[in-house]
């Protein structure tokens, strides 16, 4: 073996990421909690995780940019730092859905209960499951592990249009609970942007691991390629 | 203009040493191949053999055939007829150290019987433009001698005498291996224009070098063709595992 020192150089921006990537996964399941149970004293939690999150984003970033500039890695090293660039974006911006469900979890603590016509637990709980998967999938090299998280996208995709459906219904059917309404599908909508930040980070982790290009696969399969008809 | 050159079940020996085994490729004519690999592992003697140079170690031995524009170089072609049309810049610049610029680039020329004076001043005009020096050295062409050109400019000039007999191929066994950062660039910008008129192939142990320049890329490793691709693919995601972990530095 040669080059230690930069194999050790990716050992060490792994351990980074994975340290952003149990912050922001625990970011988001604190959000979750803090809505099941109305504890302001969780989202304050999330408020500072995003803190962290968002210095280690410029830390690994920079530490990517390094090993690009100082090493010219190739093939698989190159598919890994671009990976973990992309993959510390996401991770990143599920830091930011977190903040904002807390947000929103501050915003209804405001406001009486009531009872909306949305399974946001349950919408939650595939969310973070598609998190933990894609970051299982990246710590375990597993591309059949983040295959996987891509099937899960079009449940909670279809849990969102559902949750607009109702609740859009609700805003305008029973207005006196619209700003409820409002506050619960600004979080299904958060929910969705963090199952497609796990979406992607599966897909980083596809093209790391096989060097595949899976983004938009469906969509692009059936839009004709411009450069083929050159 | 460049031509393909067609390998198949090249062998090649140094006395017993078998130093290159079963190689088969087609290179495209016009396009630029890279060839790599560690030290030693066959790179340069596969480049010998497709000017006939690796015969001329007396210990030397070659099997197999070489098409290169369809003709039969090992059996169809006496040796000087082939270097003629398969010219090579080595490692190190070598210009004849006493003769003149113009003389450097026209040597080639007046071995071959050209005596006209008009026809060798527009060959060697024409031949330094094509390898980028005519602007440097223009004005001394008879004034100074290869030798006191800088080490990227002697290069310039044995790929400006190479070019001069017109060949359709240009082996290039790591020509910018000895020099600076901005003549190397110099040399990859022009293997890009030459790739035009040339089909070109290049031994380089420079990964970046092999990834700028070339389309096609093989690797070689103990004598073997180990993957021949789209240079893109060998630098991106190459088939063998073998392959990846010499690119990736992990041996080697």
């Amino acid at each position: 073996m040669t080059r230690i020192r930069f194999q050790q150089s990716l050992e060490d921006l792994k351990e980074q990421l994975l340290v952003m990537a149990g912050l922001a996964e625990q970011a988001i399941q604190r959000a979750i909690e803090a809505y099941r149970v109305r504890d302001l004293s969780i989202c304050d939690l999330v408020n500072r995780s995003e803190v962290a999150i968002n210095r280690l984003e410029r830390e690994i970033d920079q530490a990517a940019l390094d090993l690009l500039a100082m090493e010219q890695p190739m093939a698989i090293d190159l598919r890994f730092i671009l990976s973990v660039i992309k993959i510390n974006a996401d991770l990143e911006r599920v830091g930011d859905g977190a903040k904002a469900i807390s947000d929103r979890v501050r915003a209804m603590e405001q406001m009486a209960q009531v009872e909306l016509p949305v399974d946001i637990p349950r919408m939650a709980a595939l969310a973070a499951e598609m998190v933990r998967k894609s970051l299982q999938s990246f710590i375990e090299a597993d591309a059949d592990l983040a295959r996987t998280v891509l099937t899960m996208d079009d449940a909670v995709d279809g849990m969102n249009r559902a949750a607009y459906k109702s609740l859009t219904k609700v805003m305008t059917e029973e207005s006196h609970l619209a700003p409820q309404a409002l506050n619960a599908l600004m979080i299904a909508r958060a929910l969705e942007r963090v199952a497609d930040h796990a979406t992607n980070i599966a897909e980083d982790v596809i093209f790391w691991v096989q060097g595949d290009d899976v983004r938009h696969f469906k969509a692009l399969k059936t839009v004709p390629d411009p450069h083929a008809m050159e | 203009m460049g031509v393909g050159i067609e390998v198949s079940n090249l062998n090649a020996w140094y006395g017993t040493n078998h130093s290159l085994q079963d190689i088969n490729l087609n290179m495209p004519g016009n396009h630029a191949t890279a060839l790599i690999g560690p030290s030693g592992c066959g790179k340069s003697t596969f480049v010998r053999c497709l000017n006939r140079m690796h015969e001329t170690n007396p210990i030397a031995r070659v099997t197999g055939s070489v098409l290169v524009g369809g003709l039969d170089i090992y059996a169809d072609a006496k040796p000087v007829e082939v270097r003629r049309r398969i010219g090579m810049v080595f490692q190190r610049p070598n210009p004849f150290p006493t003769m003149s610029i113009y003389d450097n680039v026209a040597a080639g020329l007046k071995l071959n019987g050209y005596t006209n004076r008009r026809v060798l001043d527009e060959i060697v005009e024409k031949s330094l433009k094509n390898s980028a020096l005519w602007d440097e050295v223009k004005d001394d062409l008879k004034k100074k001698s290869g030798a006191s050109l800088s080490g990227g400019q002697q290069q310039r000039l044995c790929i400006a005498r190479a070019l001069a007999v017109d060949p359709e191929v240009l082996l290039m066994d790591e020509p910018a291996s000895a020099l600076d950062p901005v003549s190397t660039s110099k040399i990859e910008d022009l293997i890009f224009q030459l790739k035009t008129q040339y089909t070109i192939v290049i031994v380089t142990h420079n990964m970046q070098q092999a990834a700028r320049v070339a389309e096609k890329t093989g690797f070689f490793l103990n004598g073997r063709m180990v993957e021949f691709d789209s240079t893109h693919k060998i630098f991106t995601n190459p088939s063998d595992k073998r392959t990846e972990d010499y690119i990736t530095g992990r041996f080697g």
